[in-house]
C-alpha cells in the first residue's frame, strides 16, 4: 500500500483500484476541535482539485479538495457520530471516503511521507 | 483545506502593520497559536477552543483583552457633554458603577458598544479594540474641546472568567474592601502584587468574572500569578467568541454595525430610561420612535438541527421566503449543537417559529429560541 500527500493537507491510499482520502495530522492539528464533516455522496464524481468534503471546527469551515479524479464509493460513516475522530485517529478510523482512481498518473505529483514532513517543517 | 481558517474574519489584517500587546512573548511561551486580529497577534488559541471553553465553564480562564481601548474622560460639565454623545444618563451613575452603553452615529446605527465607568472626577471607557481608533476620532470630534480625552494606551486589560474566578482572583487582590463586596457591574480599586488595578466585576462570557485593568508592565507578572492558580488557565479568542455566542452577547462588527440599530438588537436597556423621553443624543429621533413602534427586524437565537454549524451570512428562510441573515453562528461546545444568532422579520421572531437556514444550498431546520442559549451567572450579591 502506498500513501501519498498533498501540499493541501490530504492523505491518499491506494490498495489496487481503490484510493481513500483523509485529511493529515497536521491538517487537523491547524483546524482544531472538529465538530462536523461533511461528506460526499457515494456515486458523486470529483475532480482532482475540486471541492470534495467540508470539514467544520468549532471556528470555521474548511473546504477538502479531492486528491485525484475518481467516482466516491464510499463515505466514512462513522464521522457522522463521531466527527472528534479526524482529531483522535486523523490518518487511520477518521478516514473522509474511498474513490476510484481514474487517472492513475495523476498520483506522479504528489508527495511521499518523507517529502511531506518536509513540506510541512518549511510551514 | 486551510483556505476556510486563514480567510476566516477575525484573522483578517486590520491595520497595515501588526502590534503587540504587552503579553505576546507571554502568549507564545505559554504555546498559544497566534493571529491577527483587531491590528494587534492575539492568542486565538492554547490547548484547544472546546477544552478551554469547558475550562472557563466549569473553573476560571484568564483572557487577555488588551486590545481594547481604555479611554478617560475628565473635564467640566463632564456629564452634560457625555450625555450627548452616548444614550447614557449619567445621574443614575455613581462612583464604582458600570454601565452599558452604545455609541451612535446620527441615525441611531451603532459605531461601537462600550462600557461606561464612573471615576472619581471622570469616566472610564472601555471601547473595542478593532473600532478604538474610529472611536477616539469620533469623541474628539463630538466632544467639546474643553473634554480631556486620555488613551490610557500603556494599560492592559486581563479579563478573569468562571465560576471559580472569584476564589483564586480574591487570594491576590487587596483593597478598602474584600472583593466578595463587588457585585456585577460594580469596580473598585485594588492592588495586585503591589501594583494599582481597576477590577469590574463584569465580562463577556456569560459566567461570574471580573476584567482587571493594570500596567502594562506589569502583566505578565500578574498573568503569572493568576495562572499559577489551580482554578485558572489562558484562554484564547477562539474560546472567547463561543462562550460569548452561548451567553447570546453580540459581537461588533459582526452582530453589530452601522446598519443595525440598538433596538432591533435587543439592546434597548442601553438607552437608559430618561434619555427614552428626553432624547438629545445622536439617532434619538428613530431610536425612541422603534422604542414605542417596535422594528421590522429583531436579533433572536437559533436552534440549529443536526450537527451542521451555520455561520455569519448563511440566509435564513421561512418557507420560499427569505427572512434574515445569520450573524453570528458556530457549534456550541456546550449544549453539542449548533446555535446562531440572525436577525430575522419581526412576525419569524417568536421563541419556537420554525425556520430554516441555508448553508452551501441545503436547508438546515432551526427553531427561534430565547437567548441567552447557557444561563447568565453573574454574581449580584451573596443570597
Amino acid at each position: 500500500m502506498a500513501r501519498y500527500f498533498t501540499d493541501e493537507h490530504e492523505w491518499i491510499d491506494l490498495e489496487g483500484d481503490l484510493a481513500t482520502v483523509g485529511i493529515t495530522d497536521y491538517a487537523q492539528g491547524q483546524l482544531g476541535d472538529i465538530v462536523f464533516v461533511e461528506l460526499p455522496e457515494v456515486g458523486k464524481m470529483v475532480e482532482k482539485g475540486g471541492e470534495a468534503a467540508v470539514v467544520e471546527s468549532v471556528k470555521a469551515a474548511s473546504d477538502v479538495y479531492a486528491p485525484i479524479t475518481g467516482e466516491v464509493m464510499e463515505a466514512n460513516a462513522a464521522l457522522e457520530e463521531d466527527p472528534a475522530l479526524v482529531n483522535t485517529s486523523p490518518e487511520e478510523d477518521g478516514w473522509f471516503f474511498r474513490m476510484t482512481v481514474a487517472d492513475k498518473s495523476e498520483l506522479d505529483g504528489l508527495m511521499d511521507a518523507k517529502a511531506y514532513k518536509a513540506f510541512c517543517d518549511a510551514l | 483545506m486551510l483556505s476556510g481558517l486563514l480567510m476566516s474574519e477575525d484573522t483578517e489584517v486590520v491595520e497595515p502593520e501588526t502590534g503587540t500587546l504587552p503579553l505576546d512573548a507571554w502568549h507564545r511561551a505559554q504555546g498559544a497559536r497566534m493571529v491577527e486580529f483587531a491590528g494587534y497577534w492575539m492568542p486565538i488559541q492554547y490547548e484547544g477552543i472546546v477544552a478551554e471553553h469547558e475550562w472557563t465553564r466549569t473553573s476560571a480562564g484568564l483572557f487577555d483583552v488588551s486590545h481594547m481601548g481604555q479611554l478617560l474622560l475628565s473635564g467640566p460639565d463632564l456629564d452634560a457633554a457625555v450625555e450627548a454623545v452616548l444614550p447614557i444618563d449619567l445621574s443614575t451613575l455613581k462612583l464604582g458603577q458600570q454601565r452599558y452603553s452604545l455609541l451612535l452615529d446620527e441615525e441611531g446605527g451603532v459605531l461601537d458598544d462600550l462600557m461606561v465607568s464612573r471615576w472619581p472626577e471622570s469616566l472610564y471607557l472601555v471601547v473595542n479594540g478593532a473600532t478604538k481608533w474610529d472611536d477616539i476620532g469620533h469623541l474628539r470630534e463630538y466632544l467639546p474641546d474643553e473634554i480631556t480625552l486620555n488613551h490610557l494606551d500603556e494599560q492592559a486589560l486581563l479579563a478573569l472568567q468562571g465560576p471559580k474566578a472569584a476564589d483564586a482572583l480574591a487570594r491576590h487582590a487587596t483593597g478598602e474592601y474584600p472583593l466578595s463586596a463587588l457585585t456585577f457591574m460594580k469596580f473598585g480599586r485594588f492592588t495586585i502584587a503591589g501594583h494599582d488595578v481597576t477590577i469590574a466585576r463584569a465580562g463577556y462570557t456569560g459566567e461570574d468574572g471580573f476584567e482587571i485593568s493594570l500596567p502594562g508592565h506589569a502583566a505578565a507578572e500578574i498573568a503569572d500569578l493568576l495562572c499559577g492558580e489551580p482554578e485558572v488557565k489562558p484562554i484564547g479568542l477562539g474560546a472567547r467568541d463561543s462562550l460569548r455566542l452561548e451567553a447570546g452577547l453580540p459581537l461588533y462588527g459582526h452582530d453589530l454595525s452601522p446598519e443595525t440599530s440598538p433596538v432591533e438588537a435587543g439592546l434597548a436597556f442601553g438607552i437608559n430610561k430618561r434619555r427614552r423621553t428626553d432624547g438629545g443624543y445622536p439617532g434619538a429621533e428613530r431610536i425612541n420612535r422603534e422604542i414605542v413602534e417596535g422594528t421590522a427586524r429583531k436579533w433572536v437565537g437559533l436552534k440549529v438541527e443536526g450537527r451542521m454549524p451555520a455561520r455569519e451570512g448563511a440566509e435564513v428562510y421561512a418557507g420560499t421566503a427569505k427572512v434574515g441573515t445569520v450573524t453570528s453562528g458556530g457549534f456550541s461546545p456546550s449544549l453539542g449543537y449548533p446555535i446562531a444568532m440572525a436577525y430575522v422579520a419581526s412576525e419569524h421572531a417568536a421563541p419556537g417559529t420554525a425556520l430554516e437556514i441555508e448553508v452551501r444550498s441545503k436547508r438546515l431546520a432551526a427553531t427561534v429560541v430565547p437567548t441567552p442559549f447557557v444561563p447568565h451567572r453573574y454574581y449580584r450579591g451573596s443570597k
